[in-house]
């Protein structure tokens, strides 16, 4: 008897010295599993670089880059609203609305194009604080306050001109997304990559960046801690909309025209690559870099299957096939290790 | 074999058709939490089951509930036929019962819809909600519960719901019931009621195993009692009257006979660090309290549940708002409005909700402690993965946390939670520090260890409030004892004065 209390007892002490989710995980499929955004990517590109002769050049890569600077740049903002614990449904309508603003004022009120990009930023960051201040103040849900400001916003995306485009911009305007410095790379992906950059560091390395994980792990936890969590709050929405305004003015560049339906679903493909990237909609959980490959993901991935002739329909299927596949792994992490 | 007989010894067979476990045990991969049980519960008794957090009362309650299924080799009879129930259902069914220490009721749902969730009773194809409440109100009356079974769960305390799941195993004509610590979140006058209760349906002939961590209950209640140690059954006995100094012993495994460390009474002139003058809360909670601390006291907080306790002291820390009155620390008046505002002027509030407001439950220790930390582990707001670590452990160090900066808290035990709580407010240097409930949930062993670190805190000097239910901690603790009862303060007594009786007599005032 006392021996298999001896045992049992150290069985015990074991276990408990090497507690679930510790760093150290030997195990080869923990492994695979924590890298598995990284490692589906890369198949994926090896894949499509056997099965079609186009994808892996130089100049596909480049157009796959200039591809996704629209969703990469809402989805940075997209990353901090999901860490924090809560979602914008409104960044696709934000974004027309911000690009319509711009074009009226450029086109219509004959303001200088530098000022209209201004406009187009604020007004972006008033939907973001608007939405903010609906979940702070009003105390409503973030997907029934977002989803309000997306109705809202789409609406007047579409009053401003009555639902019809507003085309033609100066030439050093559309030169943004076209004229590739030093021969690969365009402003906007340049912007792209330097709005990446900022915001791994400031999730990472900036105190008011992390933050958001505690408001996010547990709100009451973080407001008890002295994290002023209303006031962070209506700035991670401020900027969420701000750069969905932003990702507003890329894509006038991108189409040379402001369009009222543009963006039209665009706040789906943004969460969706913010979840493949291992961002948990239940908040605390999120990194730059998983969303940058999930944005990458879903580039690649229609730019392939584009490449390959699979028709659109068939794009969205393979699409949603992709999200079941990466919240599957990343949510089943523990049994799967 | 032999430990089954001696346990029915004196007991005729038909009285022992109750519950006969024999060689139970779990092992889950390479991890055994149970082995070699043989226990039996005789119809009409009360078996305490007594264990530290880990011992395996947990898993022998949810074999004996269905929940998992014990090793082969192992078996169960009930009423003297074969019993191996595969599902909570089957255990239902055959009338026994579970009642878990957290509540899982619907809100918002009615008490009535609550008893019948799963099995609403219907009458021409429509639910029969009248025929429902009637039974339900059966079962509330059994209980001497004076609430209607039409009312909504949530709207109910955390004491009126606990009796409604165990009406709700009534209804199902529930022979046994396992109770999970089921005073935890009840006060001195709600665990009487429950008592009484006991009693009742014992007199009915109804067995329970009961599952807890305060001794003083068990031998109120018990007829006998089994104790558990790392899977082990180590002790059984067949009454109640065991000292206290001796189950502790049989618990823990070594003696813990001065279970609270004596703590020097502040000097006659020590200064006053916190004094609150007539505090009132926006709702009423409290009315009216007044109350100061010197540094290196600790002071005591006792009352029933609902006394306004915890509602004063996160009023205190800004968590709340408060209607009027005034709060100095150390001879000035400050106004806190934000938890913030408490801790720049170093007064601090562990919170008694450890799960819900103290920690990050899936994220690391060391991101906890950096969370209350910003201006420490990251000067101009520049966060280093090194710096943070080494700040994280410096405190697990100081306060003997079982863990490393990278392992999650919601890895940590009970104990070890909470000591990763008290380090990160230790870490701001705090003048007054504020814990509520600070071993609720946490075993014998580690709760020595909390005890140990308050008197530190108090011994650096530092002003403590220490507010409990457990009436044992209160006095074993504090210089002070304030009793609050429906919002408002009773009375102060010295630990001279403070005897539970005493206690007791203001709490219920």
């Amino acid at each position: 008897m006392a021996t298999t209390t001896n045992a049992s007892a150290n069985t015990r002490t074991d276990v408990a010295s090497t507690p679930e989710g510790a760093v150290k995980r030997p195990h080869w499929a923990r492994k695979l599993v924590d890298y598995g955004p990284e490692i589906s990517l890369l198949v994926l590109c090896v894949a499509l670089s056997i099965l079609t002769d186009t994808f892996f050049s130089f100049r596909n890569l480049l157009n796959v880059l200039d591809q996704l600077t629209v969703l990469g740049i809402m989805a940075l903002g997209m990353t901090a609203v999901i860490v924090i614990g809560g979602i914008d449904l409104s960044v696709g309508s934000v974004l027309a609305l911000s690009m319509m603003v711009m074009g009226w004022l450029s086109n219509v009120v004959g303001v200088p194009m530098q000022l209209c990009i201004v406009a187009a930023l604020a007004m972006g960051a008033l939907c973001g604080l608007g939405s903010g201040l609906l979940i702070t103040h009003a105390r409503l849900p973030a997907f029934i306050a977002t989803l309000a400001t997306m109705s809202i916003c789409r609406g007047l995306a579409n009053m401003i001109t009555d639902g019809s485009q507003i085309v033609g911009y100066a030439d050093w305007f559309s030169a943004m997304s076209i004229r590739r410095h030093f021969g690969f790379l365009s402003v906007t992906v340049a912007l792209f990559i330097v709005l990446t950059v900022i915001a791994a560091i400031f999730m990472k390395y900036r105190a008011s960046g992390r933050a958001l994980y505690a408001i996010g792990g547990s709100a009451e936890v973080a407001r008890l801690a002295g994290i002023p969590v209303r006031k962070v709050t209506l700035a991670v929405y401020s900027m969420c909309g701000m750069l969905a305004g932003l990702a507003g003015v890329v894509m006038s560049t991108r189409l040379d025209s402001s369009q009222p339906t543009g963006g039209m679903g665009y706040e789906l493909d943004t969460i969706a690559a913010v979840v493949i990237g291992g961002g948990s909609l239940s908040g605390g959980v999120g990194t730059i870099w998983g969303t940058l490959m999930g944005v990458l993901t879903i580039g690649v991935l229609r730019n392939g299957l584009n490449l390959l002739g699979v028709s659109p329909f068939v794009q969205q299927v393979v699409i949603g096939t992709v999200i079941v596949l990466a919240v599957a792994v990343d949510s089943n992490k523990r049994r799967i290790g | 074999m032999n430990t089954v007989e001696s346990l029915a010894e004196g007991r005729s067979e038909s009285a022992s058709a109750g519950l006969v476990l024999r060689n139970i045990g779990k092992t889950y991969g390479m991890t055994t939490v149970l082995s070699g049980v043989n226990m039996a519960v005789h119809t009409g008794e009360l078996v305490a089951l007594l264990g530290e957090n880990g011992a395996g009362k947990s898993t022998l309650s949810s074999i004996i509930a269905g929940i998992n299924q014990s090793d082969p080799g192992g078996s169960m009879t009930w009423q003297g036929k074969p019993y191996a129930p595969q599902a909570p259902a089957d255990a239902l069914h055959a009338g026994i019962g579970l009642i878990h220490q957290e509540m899982r009721l619907l809100p918002e749902l009615t008490i009535a819809e609550n008893v019948f969730v799963g099995r609403l009773l219907m009458k021409g194809g429509r639910i029969d909600m009248a025929g429902m409440v009637e039974r339900a109100q059966v079962q509330l009356r059994r209980l001497g519960l004076e609430v209607s079974a039409t009312q909504k769960v949530g709207t109910l305390s955390v004491a009126a719901q606990q009796q409604v799941e165990i009406a709700k195993a009534l209804t199902l004509n529930a022979r046994l019931l396992i109770l999970d610590e089921p005073t935890t979140a009840l006060g001195e006058r709600e665990t009487d009621r429950l008592f009484e209760q006991i009693h009742r349906l014992k007199a009915q002939g109804v067995s329970f195993i009961y599952v807890s961590h305060r001794l003083a209950e068990i031998a109120r209640i018990a007829d006998r009692i089994v104790v558990l140690r790392d899977g082990v059954q180590v002790a059984f006995h067949d009454t109640a009257q065991i000292s206290t100094g001796q189950l502790v012993r049989e618990m823990v495994g070594r003696s813990v006979d001065r279970l609270f460390p004596s703590i020097p009474a502040p000097p006659e002139n020590a200064p006053v660090a916190l004094a609150v003058r007539h505090l009132h809360a926006p709702n009423g909670r409290f009315k009216d309290v007044s109350f100061e601390v010197r540094e290196g006291e600790v002071l005591g907080f006792a009352g029933i549940v609902g006394a306004g306790r915890t509602e004063l002291m996160r009023a205190i820390a800004g968590v709340d708002p408060i209607a009027s009155g005034t709060i100095e620390i150390r001879g000035k008046q400050v106004a806190i409005r934000t938890p913030m505002d408490a801790i720049r002027e170093r007064l601090v509030l562990v919170p008694d909700d450890r799960k819900a407001l103290g920690v990050v439950l899936p994220h690391s220790i060391g991101d906890n402690m950096a969370y209350n930390n910003f201006d420490q582990v990251a000067p101009k707001g520049w966060l280093d993965p090194a710096r943070t670590a080494a700040f994280a452990e410096k405190f697990i160090e100081r306060l003997g946390v079982k863990g490393r900066h990278n392992h999650l808290a919601g890895s940590l035990s009970g104990g070890n939670q909470q000591k990763v709580v008290i380090a990160k407010w230790l870490a701001r240097d705090p003048k007054v520090i504020i814990l509520d409930e600070p071993t609720r949930g946490i075993d014998v062993g580690a709760r020595a260890a909390i005890y140990e670190v308050i008197a530190a805190l108090a011994a650096t000097g530092m002003a403590v409030i220490v507010v409990s239910s457990d009436l044992d901690e209160v006095l074993g603790l504090a210089h002070r004892v304030v009793v609050l009862a429906r919002g408002e303060a009773r009375g102060t007594l010295t630990r001279e004065e403070a005897d539970p009786a005493r206690v007791m007599e203001l709490a219920v005032s």
